[in-house]
């Protein structure tokens, strides 16, 4: 890929903060504040996830451990600054949570780098078991199945900061994403951040030039591990809890889900994943209850069809508008994804209305569907978002080989483009 | 000596259904490299579809069906699923099983609900088999293991002494030559994927009705089979074998020791009271902490054999 000049990286740089500044002015109803916050700090981790991930080639499901614990002490943090026996400012509480996941990435790093692979995958996760075990078997620092609570206002305000209303620690947060951000890029460019990438790509090699992989891995580690505790340290100042919860596999689950859909080959890709997957888990739980069935499926079809993820396919779409080519595929483009809006329709027709027949069976067989007032005792809405799916996944198959041949066309054209550049 | 033989035997009952599950994990993996993170859905599937075919047609229809059935399932997701994305290396099969075990989990709830159904061990298959010193020793426990052990024989000589388990063998080290010699080896390894799964459904049959079937029981299981391969070593069978009993066998003893660290310096004449440092730790009776016990092991194994009790190869 071509690389960005300067002006145009502190352009982005710029659009970035701005965004993140004027997100709550634009979003401002309802809960939309707090889903902001959750949104800031899910970019965070899924950010440090992705220099696992994206950069160092590992499958770690073990990464909440880190942000987890740095959210315990983090807490503890604030608990004991309340009661006077160290001083902190609550702005300054991400760096005990960063030093805390740290401290915790040193110690397990050592046993989990041993290994690469499918074997890191285990024993990351059995890590996270073990921690998420024994955070139940010690209750007094992890405070049991209630978890520790805290209140974030503490001391006078400092310059009429409290962080007590939500938009306070909004802003809190985007600081620490924007310096979390800034930061994990730089990591990428530093001689570190290459040899990762060396060390993912071919680990042989990389050990023939003299370094040491495990090493690197190790070190890798260490720094995502700082990161995803400056994340669990803002999550118990956004909610004022931490429990058990926190370290679980449930939450490295997600991280990986949300990275994985975002895009893990992009620096940027973590990023789009944490809001997509964000919006997915707040916003469609909200609506109803089969939730976690799309997130399962939006992922499978995104391992099978979108293996480089959103960001992938938003990159791919940016080379072939600034090579002029866009408009050989965006006609037929417009046509897929329109389909698979009708297929997702339909599929998601049927999945409600069995939802509501198997577990609402109580509130009768009428139901509201996309607004529509359907009954589920009769045939009609089964037989139409039956067909309505059916037809709109025909669709697809069958353009599938012309999008392909586009697609492979418009390639072929930018790279004789290129040719032609260089000649 | 009434409570050492019991616990040892209830140990290797739970080593047993363990190793079933763990066998199926570790061929699917030492065959094809994919790490099937929906094995221990596939033992749930077992269990809930043996509770379904149960409930119409009585046990025996159902220990054979069912896992059949399960079988049948692997071998489609193989087929139309998992080899799509073997073009994009492991990780992806590993993430696509992966998410493949969400939505297992929530079909599984969808059709039999969220909580547990009544699974029930067979009447004929009640009772005590025999009494030792004071304690019964029920014949459902003897019928699991027999069933394991059945199970291991079969694998044995299928994968040694006949042509398929010959071809599977080879397809392991040499799938190149192999499916120049004429044989297709994808369809070997949907059949291996296949096996796998059915050999984990059957595990479910047995299984779910010795302890409770209900939507949370692949997450029960899921991580302690994934500590079974890797102590035993990556793609061994023989080391899941021992894995699995000596993981069985631990947790089983360790649950019914009611002792701390506390408890140990009371008989020395040291007493512990709270505002003792570290009574935390000094209090935790190795009942309460069996559950992490796996886990230790895992990590003492890393430690000091990085590849697995009986494993060949670095990971």
């Amino acid at each position: 890929m071509k690389k960005m000049n300067n002006n145009g990286q502190i352009l982005t740089w710029v659009a970035y903060a701005l965004a993140l500044a004027l997100a709550p002015l634009v979003f401002y109803k309802g809960a939309s504040l707090s889903i902001l916050s959750q949104m800031g700090i899910m970019i965070i981790f899924a950010l440090s996830y992705n220099m696992l991930l994206g950069q160092g080639g590992m499958l770690s499901f073990g990464h909440a451990v880190y942000a987890g614990l740095g959210a315990f002490f983090a807490i503890h943090a604030m608990n004991l600054a309340t009661d006077h026996v160290i001083t902190l400012p609550v702005s300054l509480i991400p760096l005990v949570g960063g030093c805390a996941g740290m401290l915790f990435g040193i110690l397990f790093g050592y046993v989990t780098t041993k290994k690469s692979g499918t074997t890191f995958a285990m024993i990351t996760l059995g890590i996270c078991e073990l921690v998420h075990s024994s955070s139940l078997m010690f209750p007094e620092f992890f405070g049991g199945e209630g978890g520790i609570t805290t209140n974030r206002v503490i001391g006078a305000p400092f310059h009429g900061l409290t962080f007590g209303p939500q938009i306070q620690v909004y802003y809190l947060i985007a600081f620490w994403l924007l310096i979390c951000t800034v930061a994990m890029y730089a990591c990428t460019k530093t001689p570190l951040g290459k040899i990762m990438n060396a060390v993912r790509d071919n680990p042989e090699r990389a050990e023939f030039i003299g370094y040491n992989t495990q090493r690197v891995r190790y070190l890798t580690l260490i720094i995502s591990a700082f990161f995803a505790g400056v994340a669990g340290a803002l999550s118990a100042i956004n909610y004022e809890i931490v429990s058990a919860e926190n370290v679980s596999l449930t939450l490295s689950a997600n991280v990986l889900l949300f990275t994985f859909i975002g895009g893990s080959g992009y620096f940027f890709g973590p990023v789009i994943g944490a809001v997509v997957g964000v919006l997915l888990t707040t916003v469609l739980s909200g609506y109803t209850q089969a939730w976690q069935l799309y997130l399962g499926l939006f992922f499978i079809l995104s391992v099978m069809y979108l293996p480089g993820g959103l960001a992938s396919s938003i990159m791919q779409n940016l080379q072939l508008l600034r090579h002029r080519q866009f408009a050989m595929v965006w006609r037929l483009q417009s046509v897929v994804v329109a389909l698979a809006v009708l297929a997702l329709a339909g599929f998601a027709g049927l999945t409600e209305m069995l939802y509501h027949r198997n577990f609402e069976a109580d509130s009768g067989p009428a139901m509201k569907l996309f607004y529509l007032n359907v009954d589920i005792a009769t045939a009609m809405p089964w037989i139409i978002s039956g067909l309505i799916l059916l037809s709109a996944l025909a669709g697809i198959h069958l353009l599938k080989p012309a999008m392909h041949a586009r697609r492979i066309a418009a390639a072929s054209a930018i790279e004789d483009a290129q040719k032609k550049e260089y000649a | 000596m009434e409570f050492v033989l019991i616990t040892l035997l209830n140990g290797l009952s739970y080593g047993l259904l363990l190793f079933m599950m763990s066998s199926g994990l570790t061929l699917i993996f030492s065959m094809m490299g994919v790490l099937n993170f929906a094995h221990a859905s596939f033992y749930m599937l077992g269990a809930y579809l043996a509770y379904a075919i149960s409930s119409q047609f009585g046990f025996w229809p159902a220990l054979v069906f069912a896992p059949l059935l399960v079988g049948l399932a692997g071998m489609l997701v193989e087929r139309y699923a998992l080899r799509q994305v073997q073009k994009y290396g492991h990780i992806s099969q590993l993430l696509f099983t992966f998410g493949l075990s969400y939505v297992m989990l929530e079909l599984v709830q969808l059709t039999w609900g969220r909580v547990a159904v009544p699974y029930l061990i067979p009447a004929g298959l009640n009772g005590a088999l025999f009494t030792l010193y004071s304690t019964d020793f029920p014949i459902y426990k003897a019928f699991m293991m027999a069933v394991a052990l059945t199970m291991l024989g079969s694998i044995y000589l299928l994968l040694t002494y006949t042509r398929i388990g010959l071809i599977i063998q080879a397809a392991l080290t040499h799938p190149d030559m192999v499916e120049a010699l004429g044989h297709n080896v994808p369809r070997v390894f949907m059949l291996v994927f296949g096996g796998g799964c059915a050999l984990a459904g059957l595990a479910g049959v047995v299984g779910g009705n010795a302890f409770v079937t209900e939507p949370g029981m692949a997450a029960t299981v899921g991580s302690i089979i994934f500590v079974v391969i890797v102590v035993g070593g990556m793609g061994s069978l023989a080391g899941s074998f021992f894995a699995s009993l000596l993981i069985g066998i631990l947790v089983t003893y360790a649950v019914a020791l009611d002792y701390s660290l506390a408890s140990l310096l009371g008989k020395i004449g040291l007493i512990v009271t709270p505002s003792t440092p570290g009574f935390a730790v000094l209090n935790l009776t190795i009942a309460s902490s069996a559950q992490i016990l796996p886990y230790v092991l895992l990590i003492l194994v890393l430690i000091f054999r990085p590849k697995g009790l009986m494993g060949k190869r670095e990971g």
